[in-house]
């Protein structure tokens, strides 16, 4: 036990988590986008394994892992759009539209790398790299500098979503038609066009989630890749409030349990590996159960909107 | 109003179908001359897992295509099963379908095959892994004793480690995955007992993504030889590829197209001579009754050496002595 | 609220007037969509070079032209039936229950527990009490994320899941320790099942040699009951109207918190029976992937039924037809079943696209009534 204290155990766990944390951090906030709109999206997963597909394939085929991102997020976009149409234009109940983009992404993702691909293979997918001056600084550049683009992409993304969120008008746009679109649909904003921009851009976030699995963390493709990975993003949004910082903390807060008990079991101490597993599940939901700030959820989410109904 | 009409055109639409279905049908379920033999597979996960399922399915297709393609044996089979309802329909279909022989391919399938066994005396089924027949003339169980390969693949790991830690990733100690790792520790001790072999399990067969992290954890903690089981060790293999330095050994499915240059060996599950001697006694008009164990002495498992991976002399010298003891019953190895 | 109750309030005050015209178009047009998404899975047979035609009639020959197919679907459909009435009463008080794959795994793992542990109680005895352990072991891992969210405010899409991924570890954890089959231990094959349960434990088949068992009869039973619940009890008013509109409710002095960790618990205890009836009804053992994914397509029958429990009876036994249907098409064409799930997922979102037709439709239907019966009066 006392060897898990150890400075190379914790830069090791860091650096795990960094890794876990990636994709979280790509579905999450896309996810956030959808939701801070009044989108609930429960196909996050459909769409990552699309995502993890194309970019699997592309860069397969082309050898350039930039071209596997573009597809990734071209498909992406096409799955935004489907869960749109059906969400938004024909105003379906969220959650069962989720669940079935989630089925019909599982389902084809898994055909086409049936037909296309056949078996497993493993690919070059995008090489770490180490930030110059920055990586060499003892633990931190190890834990932080260290790692491929998609990793770095993934934490610069908090920032960026932020500022887009708080600071820029499209932001405030979004929140309105999440808060109360029939105001928003007064002032003039097009709330059906909010939610279509909002959802589509959490739907690429999402492919890119898939693609950094499966061409950055992985490096291959597998039926079913992301094993669920998709519903434990949107579970987050909801530890985060909606908000990027708050999504941010609680990736991280998983990840790092998660790489924790994975070097509880490596390191042979005395637990029964199922628990080890179940620790970052149960601790995501104690600390959020424990922890006083409680955000309230955007007003109309999961409800759509029609005009002259409210 | 249209849309009614509508739908009753659909519905037309479907009874022509199915009519037209029904038609097609019947000529390929009327039995000619020169009727193949027919074996059924029903498995629990894709036939191209690169584990339990495809090893099933590339000996079905390499027995196929030894007796003469597809008019000589004819294959047919139903993957992700992995709801044991739908799987025993499927077998009962395939059965009353005349198949001759069925393949329950998932010791889940146990209890569905009992029954549907019964009903189908002329049908031959097979099931595993497991060691039961339930009595029944007409079941065999199969089963793989992986804690053999296990061993052969422990033997050749602890020669080859030089950090005497070796890192074994796992889905969920049960079945196959737990008696080839219980294997593997036996040879690894035997060479040397002062190696650490460490062990991580998931908790699932399917997340890549933590099986990936688990084998990195393994060799940020100093492993240099890597093994473990289930389709999602993909990942690990993946992740020893990265490392570069770090040796993987595979079970299941031969492992070396995944990373040729790293892979040592795997043990290889060979159904090919299940599927013939059972389709040999059909023919003789013995239907089952008969436990067959994958062993290393009987060739039902292998140990497929990878010819990219230049294995120092002394190693294989003593993988085989491994295997030639544990065929003589000079080495019993425990699951 | 679910949207669809805000569409059917207006056709509820209306009802009286049955219309046979209206309730037939309301009742294709999820058909409809379902054939149209057909089309385009037929597209996609076509593309893996295989005879759509031949397919489809597997499809529906699979189901309707044999006793087996049928009782199958049936058989199908009960899981999805219980899962779904809980997540029809968790629904109508506005909570998303996404827990219950995890809720189905207590139930299956204290019915496999309490019939092993208890193996020499009669069945009589036996049954109930299995069913009653289990409906408690549901309602546990429901009532869990239900006083989370009404003393944390916890969310409640964020605990099911987590605790889906707790319930299958405590699972795993169980299974190759208290719970594994000796007899797989004895001949060193440790696979991951329990032993059989007893068979006086076992529900009675209703049909020889088809896995058809009484728990179908015991969910349509239920379903009633639900009903009876739902609109028949001040309890069921509340959650009702703590689902249509909370702050109303809270001002009417209804304690929504409670209602809705209330119908939270329900949900968590019917998707348990579902998990008891698996062991006890089919399985008749504790086994790896013991839910199926009936934990999500439950959700999908639930709302195919419009979250009415009687809407779900010939909801769950359509969707599980399709299911198997499905299965039957897989093996006459041999497809990858990757296919047979693509087009299920199509059927989905075609049938809850169609849902805005519908409700188009109804409450066209219901201003020209009004207008023609004024004009009558």
């Amino acid at each position: 036990m006392t060897e898990i204290l150890s400075a190379a155990v914790i830069v090791g766990i860091l650096t795990s988590a960094i890794r876990l944390a990636t994709p979280y951090l790509f579905a999450s906030i896309g996810e956030a986008f959808a939701q801070t709109s009044g989108v609930l999206n429960l196909g996050v997963d459909g769409i990552m394994l699309m995502g993890a597909f194309s970019a699997f394939y592309v860069t397969l085929h082309t050898g350039n892992v930039w071209l596997g991102a573009l597809a990734a997020m071209a498909v992406g976009l096409l799955m935004g759009l489907l869960m749109s149409l059906i969400s938004v234009t024909f105003k379906a109940e969220q959650g069962i539209s989720g669940i079935g983009l989630y089925m019909f992404g599982l389902g084809l993702s898994s055909l086409l790398f049936k037909v296309l691909v056949g078996t497993v293979y493993t690919i070059s997918g995008f090489p770490v790299v180490k930030i110059p001056f920055l990586s060499q600084i003892p633990y931190i550049g190890q834990i932080f500098f260290q790692h491929s683009l998609p990793v770095y992409a993934a934490f610069l993304l908090v920032p960026l979503a932020w500022w887009l969120l708080d600071k820029t008008t499209w932001g405030l746009k979004i929140k309105s038609v999440g808060q109360n679109p029939a105001a928003a649909d007064s002032l003039g904003v097009n709330v059906d066009r909010v939610r279509y921009f909002s959802v589509c851009l959490g739907a690429v976030l999402a492919g890119l989630a898939g693609a950094s699995l499966s061409t950055a963390l992985v490096n291959l493709f597998q039926e079913n890749l992301t094993a669920g990975l998709g519903f434990i993003a949107v579970a987050l949004v909801y530890f985060g409030g909606w908000r990027p910082l708050g999504i941010l903390t609680g990736a991280l807060l998983f990840s790092v349990v998660n790489a924790f008990q994975l070097w509880l079991q490596v390191l042979g101490v005395n637990i029964q590996s199922d628990v080890a597993v179940m620790l970052p599940y149960l601790l995501t939901i104690a600390v959020l159960a424990f922890s006083m700030n409680r955000v309230r959820q955007p007003a109309a989410l999961n409800k759509p909107f029609e005009r002259g109904e409210n | 109003m249209r849309t009614r009409a509508l739908f009753i055109v659909g519905l037309i639409i479907v009874m022509l179908a199915t009519a037209c279905g029904g038609q097609q049908q019947a000529p390929a379920g009327g039995g000619e001359a020169a009727k193949p033999f027919r074996i059924a597979v029903v498995m629990p996960s894709a036939t191209t897992d690169m584990a339990f399922s495809q090893s099933m399915w590339s000996a079905l297709k390499a027995v196929q295509a030894e007796m003469g393609g597809e008019t000589a044996l004819e294959l047919k089979y139903s993957e992700n099963m992995f709801k044991v309802p739908d799987a025993a329909a499927a077998i009962r279909d395939y059965a009353s379908q005349g198949f001759n022989i069925v393949i329950a391919h998932g010791s889940q399938y146990g209890a569905s095959v009992e029954e549907i066994a019964k009903d189908f005396p002329n049908t031959t089924f097979a099931w595993g892994t497991d060691v039961n027949t339930f009595g029944l003339p007409n079941v065999y169980a199969y089963t793989a004793a992986a804690e053999q390969g296990g061993y052969v693949n422990g033997v050749m790991a602890a020669m080859l480690t030089k950090s005497k830690l070796i890192g074994v990733t796992g889905p969920i100690e049960v079945g196959d995955a737990k008696t080839y790792i219980d294997g593997f520790v036996q040879g690894v001790a035997a060479v040397d007992p002062s190696i650490t072999v460490s062990k991580t399990w998931t908790g699932s067969f399917s997340d890549v993504a933590l099986m990936t992290e688990a084998a990195k954890t393994h060799i940020a903690a100093g492993a240099d030889v890597l093994t473990g089981s289930s389709q999602s060790v993909v990942g690990s293999i993946g992740a020893a590829k990265e490392a570069g330095n770090v040796l993987w050994f595979g079970t299941q499915q031969d492992q070396a197209s995944l990373a040729p240059e790293l892979v040592v060996a795997s043990q290889v599950y060979d159904w090919t001579a299940l599927i013939k001697q059972m389709i040999a006694n059909y023919k003789d008009g013995k239907l089952g009754g008969i436990t067959y164990v994958l062993e290393l002495k009987n060739d039902g498992l292998k140990i497929a050496f990878n010819p990219n991976f230049p294995l120092p002399a002394d190693v294989k010298a003593a993988a085989e002595k491994a295997i030639a003891d544990i065929k003589s019953g000079a080495i019993t190895v425990n699951p | 609220m679910p949207p669809n109750l805000v569409a059917a309030k207006p056709i509820l005050q209306r009802k009286l007037s049955i219309d046979l015209k209206d309730v037939l178009f309301r009742a294709s047009l999820p058909l409809l969509a379902m054939l149209a998404a057909l089309v385009i899975g037929a597209v996609l047979l076509i593309l893996l070079r295989a005879n759509p035609f031949q397919a489809y009639a597997a499809m529906i020959t699979g189901v309707f032209g044999s006793t087996s197919g049928f009782t199958q679907s049936l058989t199908k459909a009960t899981p999805l039936l219980l899962v779904g009435l809980g997540i029809c009463i968790a629904f109508r008080a506005s909570v998303i229950n996404i827990g219950a794959e995890g809720q189905i795994i207590l139930g299956a793992l204290a019915a496999t527990w309490f019939s092993l542990t208890f193996r020499h109680w009669p069945g009589w005895l036996l049954i109930p009490a299995v069913l009653l352990v289990s409906f408690l072991a549901g309602a546990v891992w429901g009532f869990i994320p239900g006083v989370l969210k009404a003393r944390l405010s916890v969310n409640e899409i964020l605990s099911t899941v987590m605790m889906n991924a707790i319930a299958l570890q405590l699972m795993n954890l169980l299974i190759r320790g208290p719970l594994m089959d000796p007899a797989g231990i004895t001949a060193g094959t440790y696979l991951a099942q329990s032993e059989r349960i007893p068979e006086q434990a076992w529900l009675p088949r209703l049909v020889p040699q088809t896995l058809l068992h009484a728990g179908a009869i015991l969910a349509v039973v239920l379903a009633l009951l639900v009903y009876i619940f739902l609109w028949r009890t001040t309890i069921g008013y509340r959650i009702r109207a703590v689902g249509l509109n909370p702050d109303a409710s809270r001002y009417a002095g209804i304690n929504v918190s409670l209602y809705q960790a209330l119908s939270l618990t329900l949900a968590g205890a019917f998707a348990g029976l579902a998990g008891a009836v698996e062991v006890i009804g089919v399985q008749h053992r504790l086994l790896e992937g013991i839910t199926s994914g009936y934990g999500f397509s439950g959700i999908v029958a639930a709302l195919f039924g419009g979250l009415h429990p009687l809407g779900l009876v010939p909801a769950s036994w359509l969707f599980g037809s399709l299911l198997v249907g499905a299965d039957k098409m897989q093996r006459a064409v041999q497809v990858p079943s990757a296919l047979v799930d693509t087009i299920l997922g199509l059927v989905v979102l075609f049938v809850v696209a169609s849902s805005l037709l519908s409700r188009r439709w109804s409450s066209r239907r219901t201003i020209e009534l009004s207008t023609t019966e004024e004009a009558n009066s």
